[in-house]
């Protein structure tokens, strides 16, 4: 390879890690907020398709995007809100709800989303932050959508929060010992119902990044499975919203390598190399999941843990 | 009063109108036999994509009289198809069921072709077989890479001849499509060149996207694409600042500024003929391929991106493969430099069938 086919391979992933990884960042951190609170919600893939759905037809009916971001964070809070309030009934098993929840969510999805396949509703704007390179390819792939800020001020605000907070430390006192939460006199099951709903609510917004910024329509084949990978992605990031920003930016990155790497001329081999996302995952997990460290990142109460 | 009264002069004329039927031919009296028209898709109907361009066509044929249509989309290609097509069979009387899904055939379509021998099953590829297969069922298939190379002719004298190519699989049908595309351009423009980008499954809106993005940071001009629905290929292109050409049905209205041309597929003459069959009562053809010499297929209408020679130009090649013209000419070689056809081919010569090679002037790679 070349030095100007690396520099075009780089800038490639450079650009997929700013537009791909939105929609993984938004699920890892609501995820990473009800896992926190010792809850697993399996059904963010859900989320993230309805979203996608009520984003576009909001925006399309109204010619707001915004709208449609927040009517989509919305659609995200209800289905996280029944995931919380159904997981708070005796004997209900969180990880086969989440998965039922999936289905309804994607189900409702593309039952009410058939009349916005077709027509094309305004989208989010982008910010031009590479005009000044006077490289084409680089400004392109600095056009930044502002979600991916908003993102990233949450994850410092929720990293910040958990440590810092009264808040932080119930959710993270509900995630690792119920018994201690309830001596404290806190609601176990409130901040759980809480928790999963603001969980909710972010992958919600991840799904209006989709629809309406990148790659931006709504068709019934738009998630292609991203929730679940993001869902994955916490354990990969250890319950740490910063770590979650990095996954899902190395993520992004990992996705661009297959179809750069074709276009700078390096043509065999592409399903290896769009397999790498998820074996760069893999070798990361079992360098990470060895150590002692990584056991006592667990919230104690996940179910899974257990 | 009335429902008792005996009206002579009504009476007269329906007996004189049963008297002219039976003087009529045989197939007048056959012409009445409901033709009911069931269809199944893989994916929404409304994709901009394989299944819009069969749900388009259905369409038209709602309108011809004695001919009504059941449809149903988001039919995996599993045992819900049986289940499907067996429902429209029972329920609502279907006596010609199209399969418009690649997985449908076998086993689903051959098992139920073998149950229900009254009824027609006509599948969209290739894949039918006299030695082995129910006489009730067939394919129909046409050779789009036809109407793709016109996108190559219109690409060609668009832009400065790099194009870019957003591919699924590395299968026969996409290959020729690719190939197509670049003797298309080649041929009103030596210089011409495809770059393409294998995403690896049909429907991955993300990847199709990235692609299109690194094909025009690579340089492409014009951005065509063989995937289940180029919707977000199109949308993304056009987003860049380059131009387009479509794939299966019409994406005009996604690119108002830079839309060339697209290759879309005529399903409606095949599906009317089908219907004309029945109704007379005659034997369906189990087999039909065709392209542009015999009405299967067109190019959408040009769209802002076309220049005019390269209207003049397209449509001279229309016209030239309307005549029957081959696209494969020899000799050409492929890009690893082995000489792949050595003389002329009829557009569906069966050794063309069996491609597995990009041309020269592509750069790709299918594994």
């Amino acid at each position: 390879m070349n030095e100007g086919a690396l520099v075009t391979v780089l800038i490639a992933m450079l650009g997929g890690a700013i537009r791909v990884s939105t929609p993984f960042m938004f699920v890892a951190l609501g995820e990473c907020l009800t896992e926190k609170s010792g809850r697993i919600n399996l059904g963010l893939e859900g989320n993230l398709v309805l979203g996608a759905m009520v984003a576009y037809g909001v925006s399309y009916l109204s010619g707001n995007p915004w709208l449609g971001v927040l009517a989509a964070g919305s659609s995200g809070l209800i289905l996280g809100a029944m995931h919380g309030y159904i997981c708070k009934l005796p004997k209900v098993n969180d990880i086969a709800v989440g998965i039922a929840m999936m289905s309804f969510g994607t189900g409702i999805a593309f039952f009410f989303g058939k009349p916005y396949i077709q027509p094309t509703a305004p989208r989010l704007d982008s910010i031009p932050l590479g005009d000044w390179t006077g490289n084409s390819a680089l400004a392109q792939a600095l056009q930044v959508n502002p979600l991916f800020f908003v993102g990233i001020a949450l994850a410092l605000a929720m990293s910040w929060a958990f440590a810092n907070t009264k808040w932080g430390l119930i959710v993270r006192m509900t995630g690792d010992s119920a018994a201690s939460a309830r001596a404290m006199g806190v609601s176990v099951d409130l901040v759980r119902f809480l928790a999963t709903s603001a969980g909710g609510f972010l992958a919600g917004i991840g799904g209006a990044f989709l629809s309406l910024y990148y790659p931006g329509s709504w068709n019934e084949g738009l998630s292609s499975g991203q929730g679940l990978m993001a869902v994955a992605l916490v354990i990969f990031a250890r319950w740490d919203p910063i770590r979650c920003i990095w996954a899902a930016l190395l993520f992004g990155a990992a996705g661009a390598i297959g179809p750069a790497l074709q276009s700078v001329g390096i043509t065999s081999g592409y399903y290896f190399f769009n397999a790498a996302p998820y074996i760069l995952t893999l070798f990361i997990m079992i360098a990470s999941a060895r150590s002692k460290a990584a056991a006592r990142d667990v919230p104690g109460e996940l179910s899974i843990t257990k | 009063m009335s429902a008792n009264s005996f009206n002579r002069r009504a009476f007269l004329k329906a007996g004189a109108a049963g008297v002219a039927a039976s003087a009529l031919p045989l197939n007048f009296a056959k012409a009445q036999t409901p033709v009911v028209l069931g269809a199944v898709y893989v994916g929404p109907r409304d994709d901009f994509g394989w299944n819009q361009a069969h749900a388009v066509s259905m369409e038209i044929l709602k309108s011809l009289p004695n001919v009504s249509v059941i449809e149903e989309e988001n039919v995996p290609e599993t045992d819900a198809v049986s289940q499907s097509m067996e429902s429209m069979i029972n329920l609502d009387g279907a006596n010609l069921i199209l399969a418009t899904s690649f997985g449908y055939y076998n086993p689903f379509v051959v098992d139920l072709a073998k149950k229900y021998p009254d009824v027609q099953f006509r599948h969209a590829a290739p894949l039918w077989n006299e030695a082995s297969d129910p006489a009730n069922a067939g394919s129909y298939f046409p050779y789009l890479n036809q109407a793709h190379y016109v996108n190559g002719v219109a690409a060609g004298l668009s832009s400065s001849g790099k194009i870019g190519f957003v591919a699924a699989k590395p299968i026969p049908s996409v290959l020729s499509n690719i190939n197509s595309v670049l003797l298309g351009a080649k041929s009103v423009n030596p210089d011409a060149t495809v770059q393409v980008i294998f995403t690896g499954e049909w429907s991955l809106p993300v990847r199709e996207a990235e692609a299109t993005n690194a094909l025009v940071d690579a340089g492409a001009e014009v951005i065509t694409c063989h995937v289940d629905s180029p919707k977000v290929v199109i949308e993304t292109a056009e987003g860049r600042g380059v131009k387009t050409c479509g794939h299966n049905a019409s994406q005009a209205p996604l690119a108002p500024t830079g839309f060339i041309t697209g290759a879309e597929y005529k399903w409606e003459t095949i599906y009317a003929g089908y219907a004309s069959a029945l109704a007379a009562g005659e034997p369906l053809p189990n087999f039909m391929i065709g392209g542009y010499n015999n009405d299967m297929l067109r190019n959408t209408a040009y769209g802002a991106g076309a220049t005019t020679e390269a209207i003049a130009a397209a449509d001279a090649a229309i016209a030239a493969m309307v005549a029957g013209e081959p696209i494969y000419k020899g000799m050409l070689k492929d890009n690893q430099g082995n000489v792949v056809v050595d003389k002329d081919y009829d557009n569906y010569d069966p050794y063309l069938d069996g491609m597995n090679w990009l041309l020269e002037g592509v750069q790709g790679s299918i594994t």
